[in-house]
């Protein structure tokens, strides 16, 4: 749940190309989850968001560094396993560093599972000459007593060869200077994996035509491209060279004199992949029993007493749900008293205002327009937002730091395999906690694309930050008022834990509706990777969460309220017959709002909230005071009156939450669902769907009530 | 001395063994290309998950989790004694 301005909206979107060139350009690359984004923000002091899971990074970030006052450009490639593959991910990756050329690739790799890491490495070494390996996580790699001769590495893989611990910043000079150094002597000497005999022939037969044809790309990685058939890499290659040069007689007579050579040995493109693959793991594992040295072979012990606590069947489950409703619950008592104290703060600061403005003669409507409307839609926003923000996303962040969130996956899974679900769905549902627009993108590290459009789909059903504080707000105004105090935060939590399960609920339900009907199919394989555990440093995560999130997404809600909060002021100030434009437009909907136990106000705040769901309580607000039976509500705790005044019941409390969670997601939402589908019907579908889900589930409990309680 | 092949979802909590014929995975065999596995890695079954399915495994010093389906696939056979 990558939650920032880099990572939500479009610049997310932007291609690879167009880059800064002037400075020397530096790319990460690595497998998934060995840190590259934590090494990528110690560089660059920029903000991509981390988490302690694979497929984090689905698109490059870039930045800038400095180091002996020459400036880098960084790029952040997504996390690959391996350049073999054509997944999304692996393609940006491969392309990258093949066709961009960049004058560095810092290799990252995690050094407590360096063994595997290597086999990457090795296979980013047949692309370009021009590498650093970074064996990060070092200090991770002490602790479990695994010692890394990072200068035999070195002279094994003819490549300078760097340790760091990114999260302490270890490391980092060291980097640069070799970074530093190796823009400068350009020095190329490829490192060569040993293929078996007739592999290395056909090898041989192609890499003439391939010097000729494309001198500028690596020949013998073009080569081993071609005999395995990655149709998609040359389609690339052809984009780069702007011919196609697989129909070039050179290279079919080539071609089909080293398919001879491998057909004597029985070898096909298919079974080549194995093969080459043999000889990587191979080549890297000797390296690795060179290089390293364990002082105990079960340095992972005490991840798997972790997992058997974490996963097992007696507490798995109870663990999980235990340490849910404690984040809702910490969340819960601790906005509680910021948001009284910000709301006395900011609405006394209101009349003076008021005063300031009136002594410098401004005219009053116009006063009247920038406190009343624009500052008094703020200042709610703040004291209402603000809190449970700042507290529910560093608690999240933690959990994702720790390596918590691909657990909860597999604890799961089942509950999605009945779905016909993805089983890394479960991740982008988590992710859809930030911000839903984020979950929408993370939904590309799946791959089947059956499987991404149901969690594309469904990932609205998780109330994302916009809409957390709505039901936490509503929750403690309506539901828990009765119960004696010490109690009351509890009841909180359970309701609040109630209603993110019926948001789960829904998601596996309605995976299984759509599985059934419009996108038919069984669940495709996949491997979910279990990271080890990594103690989240807590203090700057909270740093981090707090500017990161909390600033940006608040940011975001000012922004889109602002102009709101103008335009409710006009219309609740424009009178057409002697009744407000805002009152025509809420008695218009109120008909239809109240067969859904809401009322005009409601219903019209929802509308307006479509730029930002965050914006929906405020509005209703000011919905309230603009229509005026109190107009100075300056303490939060008036809330309440405010909204029973206006003939809210238990029941409206009700509904409002059903519709909270289930309806059209936010514009931001639905734009990227356009973006990732491609597809103006489905994302029309994205918006409906939810919407009557809720539509008919709070017609349903209205009319109930009505009828059973009258 | 033969040996019996058997299928990963079939080997006991706890248990080691070693992957044979990677080529015949299917669709999974280039991910698990991708942890390493070749003929004759070791992998040894950790845990269940709360609801029994899926399994984690230990694989090259990653730890991963295959849903039974996928792991029926997966062709193994005990170490040589």
């Amino acid at each position: 749940m990558g939650l920032t301005n880099q990572s939500t909206g479009f610049s997310l979107h932007s291609t690879t190309s167009e880059l800064l060139t002037s400075h020397p350009v530096i790319a990460l690359a690595g497998n998934p989850n060995v840190g590259k984004s934590t090494l990528f923000n110690a560089l660059t002091g920029l903000n991509q968001h981390t988490g302690n899971w694979p497929g984090k990074t689905v698109s490059n970030a870039r930045g800038t560094t400095t180091y002996n006052n020459e400036v880098f450009s960084l790029v952040d490639l997504p996390g690959t396993y391996s350049l073999m593959v054509s997944s999304v991910e692996e393609e940006i990756a491969r392309n990258f560093i093949c066709f961009e050329k960049p004058d560095v690739t810092i290799i990252v790799a995690d050094a407590t599972i360096l063994e595997r890491h290597l086999n990457l490495a090795l296979q980013i070494l047949e692309v370009t000459p021009y590498a650093i390996l970074c064996v990060n996580l070092l200090d991770e790699a002490q602790k479990k007593g695994i010692h890394i001769d990072l200068d035999k590495l070195s002279s094994w893989l003819h490549i300078p060869v760097v340790g760091t611990s990114a999260r302490s910043s270890e490391g980092l000079t060291d980097l640069m200077a070799t970074v530093s150094m190796c823009c400068k002597e350009k020095k190329s000497t490829f490192f060569k994996v040993d293929y078996p005999a007739p592999v290395e022939k056909a090898i041989t037969c192609l890499l003439p035509a391939f010097e000729e044809l494309a001198p500028l790309f690596p020949s013998r990685f073009l080569a081993l491209r071609l005999l395995l058939q990655d149709q998609s890499f040359f389609n690339s290659l052809e984009v780069y060279l702007g011919q196609n040069i697989l129909d070039t007689p050179t290279l079919k007579h080539a071609l089909s004199t080293a398919k001879c050579i491998l057909e004597q040995h029985t070898l096909s493109s298919e079974n080549l992949h194995p093969l080459l693959v043999e000889s990587l793991v191979y080549t890297s594992d000797k390296i690795y029993h060179q290089c390293v040295t364990l002082e105990n072979s079960n340095y992972h012990q005490r991840d798997r007493r972790l997992d058997h606590l974490l996963t097992s069947k007696r507490t798995g489950l109870p663990i999980m749900l235990l340490l849910l409703g404690f984040i809702f619950w910490l969340t819960i008592v601790g906005a509680n008293y910021p948001s009284e104290w910000l709301a006395s703060i900011l609405f006394s600061l209101q009349d003076k205002l008021l005063l300031l403005f009136n002594d410098w003669g401004m005219a009053p409507p116009l006063t009247s327009l920038l406190v009343l409307g624009i500052y008094r839609t703020l200042a709610w926003i703040i004291s209402v937002m603000l809190p449970p923000m700042a507290i529910f996303f560093p608690l999240f962040t933690l959990l994702e730091d720790s390596g918590y969130l691909p657990r909860i996956a597999f604890n799961m899974d089942q509950y999605f395999k009945k779905a016909c679900a993805h089983g890394k769905q479960c991740l982008t549902m988590c992710m859809g906690f930030g911000c839903n627009a984020c979950g929408v993108i993370g939904c590309r590290i799946i791959d089947s694309p059956r499987e991404r459009l149901l969690a594309i789909l469904t990932n609205n059903f998780v109330p994302c930050n916009g809409r957390f504080p709505t039901l936490i707000a509503l929750i403690s105004l309506f539901f828990v008022t009765g119960i004696a105090s010490p109690f009351q935060s509890l009841v909180a939590t359970l309701i609040l834990l109630f209603f993110i399960l019926l948001g789960v609920g829904m998601t596996l339900l309605s995976s299984k509706l759509l599985s059934l009907t419009f996108l038919k199919g069984l669940p495709s394989s996949f491997i979910l990777e279990l990271p080890p555990y990594r103690r989240p440093q807590f203090f700057k995560v909270l740093g981090r969460s707090l500017l990161d999130r909390t600033l940006f997404v608040l940011g975001r809600a000012i922004i889109v309220a602002a102009p709101f909060g103008c335009i409710i002021w006009l219309f609740s100030n424009t009178y057409l017959g002697g009744i407000s434009l805002l009152q025509l437009c809420a008695n218009f909907l109120d008909p239809f709002a109240r067969l859904i136990g809401l009322d005009g106000i409601i219903l019209m705040a929802f509308l307006l909230g479509f730029p930002a769901n965050e914006i929906v309580i405020p509005l209703i607000i000011m919905g309230y005071l603009a229509t005026g039976n109190l107009t100075d509500l300056t303490h939060l705790s008036a809330l309440r009156e405010l909204l029973v005044a206006h003939g809210w019941t238990s029941l409206t409390a009700l509904c409002t939450m059903l519709f909270s969670l289930f309806h059209f997601p936010c514009a931001t939402t639905c734009l990227t669902i356009y973006h990732e589908t491609r597809s103006l019907k489905w994302t029309v579908f994205a918006f409906l769907y939810p919407t009557s889900i809720g539509l008919l589930f709070c017609f349903f409990i209205t009319q109930l009530s009505r009828y059973f309680i009258g | 001395m033969q040996t019996s092949l058997f299928s990963l979802n079939q080997l006991a909590i706890g248990q080691k063994a070693q992957i044979v014929n990677v080529e015949a995975l299917g669709p999974l065999m280039p991910r698990m290309l991708d942890l390493g596995a070749i003929n004759g890695t070791p992998i040894e079954a950790l845990h269940r998950s709360p609801t029994g399915d899926p399994t984690a495994y230990f694989i090259r010093g990653t730890v991963i989790a295959l849903r039974q389906e996928d792991a029926q696939k997966i062709v193994i056979q005990s170490f040589l004694p």
